[in-house]
């Protein structure tokens, strides 16, 4: 599904990402973990093509398709999508229309015919009661005063109406209370098949208890610098980072 | 270059109501002693007048058959879905009986000068340009000395009017370019409540019309009016105007102002507190675009103590377009425990867009809070990304964050029935927008 050869990336003249590699099934979950600053967002936004992110080097392939040649809405169109580490707040359009312009967009492009504002809004509402959000959260600006949890579940609700192939969810645990993290695991989990692949970048074992990964990689200094099963993020739980870098070096 | 001065007074109407003649001579008088501003003019440094004195608007104002293809067109546009107003349709400065509608309003005198009644004539003479100052305010002076009728309304002691008046100002092209001139007079007494819409629309690009139009509010002690002034107006109307305003005690204004189209477009927007206690909420959106020019002059004058004022200005601006927003609050020595508050942001939608903008504020008393603030953006990038990288193609993004940005004025207008009117006229400019950048590409 994804397959990432040699990525090197430069955000401001400074490279971040170092030749990369990383190949993704379809239906597998991979989870990234890495210290502060390796590069694991920034993989993200170059997947997503955030402009600014310069790719300098390597090749990546999604759904057959050379991702980097794409724009960020195609690339979202063909399937790919990035729950943000910060999600951006913008007043002034509502969090309704922000998700039907979405989905009908997704929709006409995967042939399927656009939803009337009555059925969309009764989609949406059963996602907002997915991911526990109140109602009022779809006639609110998008994100506009949203909490750090309420912002983390409205990514996981767009993701939910988007069905991407691919959902790379960039901490969505983080700064989630227990009962949170639950339901966002849930939530992802209801959405594994056989088709759909995730990539959880994340900082704790304990989002891993909840959704079992089938590959864990280390990100170090902008490459993958240890794999492994999700033994690996037991160990990294236990020892911290020190233990790799001394070995990569 | 002509000589606009003394062209204008040329074309000082024939026929007028007696009782305004005074008014007429002062006004021309002190037109005829003015004379046009330059670039070391201060508050017209960033506005020239060009257009105006290039464009020969030297024919009078002809009145228009009301049945012509183009009315009929502008008679749709016009009505507001929900706002259940009564309207009053002007065409080319002519009061159109044909496109008016609506009951007449209980509790709310609504009266052209020329055919007000004596009782009604000495109300108006005794506010009539007590609000809205000649020798300040040129372009004030010119539409005195042009004076031959306004449309004059009423609120009685403590009557509260639910139904609002939306007063149309249509303009249409004729062969020659001409010159029309507007005059409101609102006088709203102790305690009495209600909501006024000024709309000026015209919908032909070549519209080769200048308007002056002056609105006074006269707001007596504890009155309550909410005011409109939407100028949809295209490409080549031409406009100057002023809105003046005098709030006595504990009274409150929330006015609102669009500001879309014209070469040329300038308005004073002057608001005196001047009685203790006194309100007000003033709210703006300018949308420039093209070759557009929208000048917006605001100033608030803190006469007396504990009066407030809140002040948001947005602008959009786009193309080659030019604004300039002067936001201007001054607080008199008597005027302790103000609280006033200016915020400005503008949004430049290319780079060849440009727009000036200055708070002024000016503070004579040492008891006061005050707060301004202005700010010029691009389109915020990583909110353009964001939306994006949800399949949402670049150009529908643009409009999206245009119309956010604007929406959270429009979202909290006094009537909803406004906003949703407003909302797709909107929307279909920054689309329209979208398509000719796409074009242009
Ligand atoms: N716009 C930018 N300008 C300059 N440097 C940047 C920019 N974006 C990212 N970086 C730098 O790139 C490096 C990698 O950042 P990135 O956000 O990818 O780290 P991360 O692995 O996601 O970290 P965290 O775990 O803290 O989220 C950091 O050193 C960061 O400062
Ligand atoms: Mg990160």
């Amino acid at each position: 599904m994804l397959s990432i050869k040699n990525l090197h990336a430069t955000v401001e003249g400074k490279e971040i990402l170092r030749g990369l590699d990383l190949d993704i099934g379809a239906g597998e979950v991979h989870a990234i973990m890495g210290p502060n600053g390796s590069g694991k967002s920034t993989l993200g936004h170059v997947l997503t093509g955030r402009q600014g992110y310069e790719v300098t080097a390597g090749e990546v392939t999604f759904m057959g398709q050379d991702l980097l040649a794409l724009a960020p809405e195609e690339r979202a169109l063909t399937g790919l999508f990035l729950a943000f580490q910060y999600p951006v707040e913008i007043p002034g359009v509502s969090n309704m229309e922000f998700l039907k312009t979405a989905v009908d967009g997704m929709r006409k492009h995967r042939g399927l015919e656009v939803l009337d504002s009555v059925s969309f809004m009764k989609q949406a509402r059963e996602v907002c009661k997915r991911v526990d959000l109140d109602q009022n959260f779809l006639k609110r600006g998008v994100n506009e005063g949203f909490s750090g949890g309420e912002k983390k579940r409205n990514e996981l609700m767009q993701m939910m109406l988007l069905e991407p192939h691919l959902g790379i969810l960039d901490e969505t645990d983080s700064g989630l209370d227990i009962d949170a993290l639950q339901l966002v695991a849930s939530g992802i989990n209801s959405m594994r098949d056989s088709k759909r692949s995730f990539i959880l970048i994340t900082h704790y074992q304990r989002l891993l208890d909840f959704i079992e990964p089938d590959h864990v990689h280390v990100l170090g200094a902008g490459r993958i610098v240890r794999s492994g099963d999700k033994s690996l993020a037991l160990e990294l739980e236990d020892k911290g980072y020190g233990w790799l870098e001394s070995e990569a070096v | 270059m002509s000589d606009f001065i003394a062209e204008a007074l040329q074309m000082v109407p024939a026929e007028a109501p007696d009782w305004l003649s005074e008014q007429r001579r002062r006004g021309w008088s002190s037109w005829k002693s003015s004379s046009m501003p330059t670039r070391k003019t201060e508050d017209w440094k960033y506005t020239r007048l060009r257009a105006l004195e290039e464009g020969a608007y030297l024919d009078r104002a002809e009145c228009q058959d009301p049945s012509s293809p183009a009315l009929t067109a502008l008679r749709d546009q016009i009505h507001i879905t929900g706002l259940d107003a009564r309207m009053l349709v002007f065409v080319n400065g002519f009061y159109s009986p044909e496109l008016s509608s609506g009951e007449v309003v209980g509790n709310m005198e609504v009266v052209l000068f020329s055919e007000a009644d004596e009782t009604q004539v000495e109300t108006i003479r005794s506010h009539l340009g007590t609000v809205a100052d000649r020798d300040k305010y040129m372009f004030t002076a010119l539409n005195d000395s042009w004076l031959n009728d306004g449309v004059f309304v009423h609120v009685k002691q403590d009557r509260k009017v639910t139904t609002p008046l939306h007063v149309i100002w249509l303009t249409v092209p004729q062969r020659e370019a001409f010159s029309l001139s507007q005059r409101l007079l609102v006088v709203m007494e102790a305690g009495s409540e209600a909501t006024v819409v000024e709309h000026f629309a015209s919908n032909e690009a070549q519209q080769n019309s200048f308007t002056n139009g002056v609105s006074e509010l006269v707001l007596a002690a504890n009155a309550r009016l909410c005011h409109y002034r939407l100028h949809l107006e295209e490409e080549h109307a031409l406009h100057i105007g002023g809105v003046h305003a005098r709030l006595d005690r504990d009274a409150r204004l929330n006015s609102f102002h669009l500001g879309l189209g014209s070469i040329l477009k300038r308005l004073d927007v002057v608001v005196r507190h001047e009685g203790e206690g006194a309100h007000c909420d003033l709210n703006g959106i300018y949308l420039p675009r093209h070759s557009q020019h929208i000048d917006y002059h605001t100033c608030i004058e803190h006469v007396r103590p504990h009066c407030t004022t809140k002040e948001v200005f947005r602008g959009i601006i786009s193309d080659n377009a030019r604004a300039v927003f002067n936001g201007r609050i001054h607080i008199h020595p008597d005027a302790q425990k103000t609280v006033a508050e200016l915020r400005n942001k503008n949004l430049l939608t290319s780079n060849k867009a440009e727009v000036d903008t200055k708070p002024e504020l000016e503070i004579y008393a040492d008891d006061v809070k005050c707060a301004h603030g202005a700010t010029v953006a691009q389109l915020d990038d990583y909110a353009l990304y964001y939306l994006c990288s949800r399949g949402i193609a670049r150009e529908h993004a643009q409009v999206m964050l245009s119309t956010g940005f604007i929406n959270e004025l429009i979202n909290n207008l006094q009537h909803p029935s406004l906003g949703e009117y407003l909302k797709p006229v909107l929307g279909g400019l920054f689309a329209q927008q979208v398509t000719q950048t796409e074009r242009a590409e």
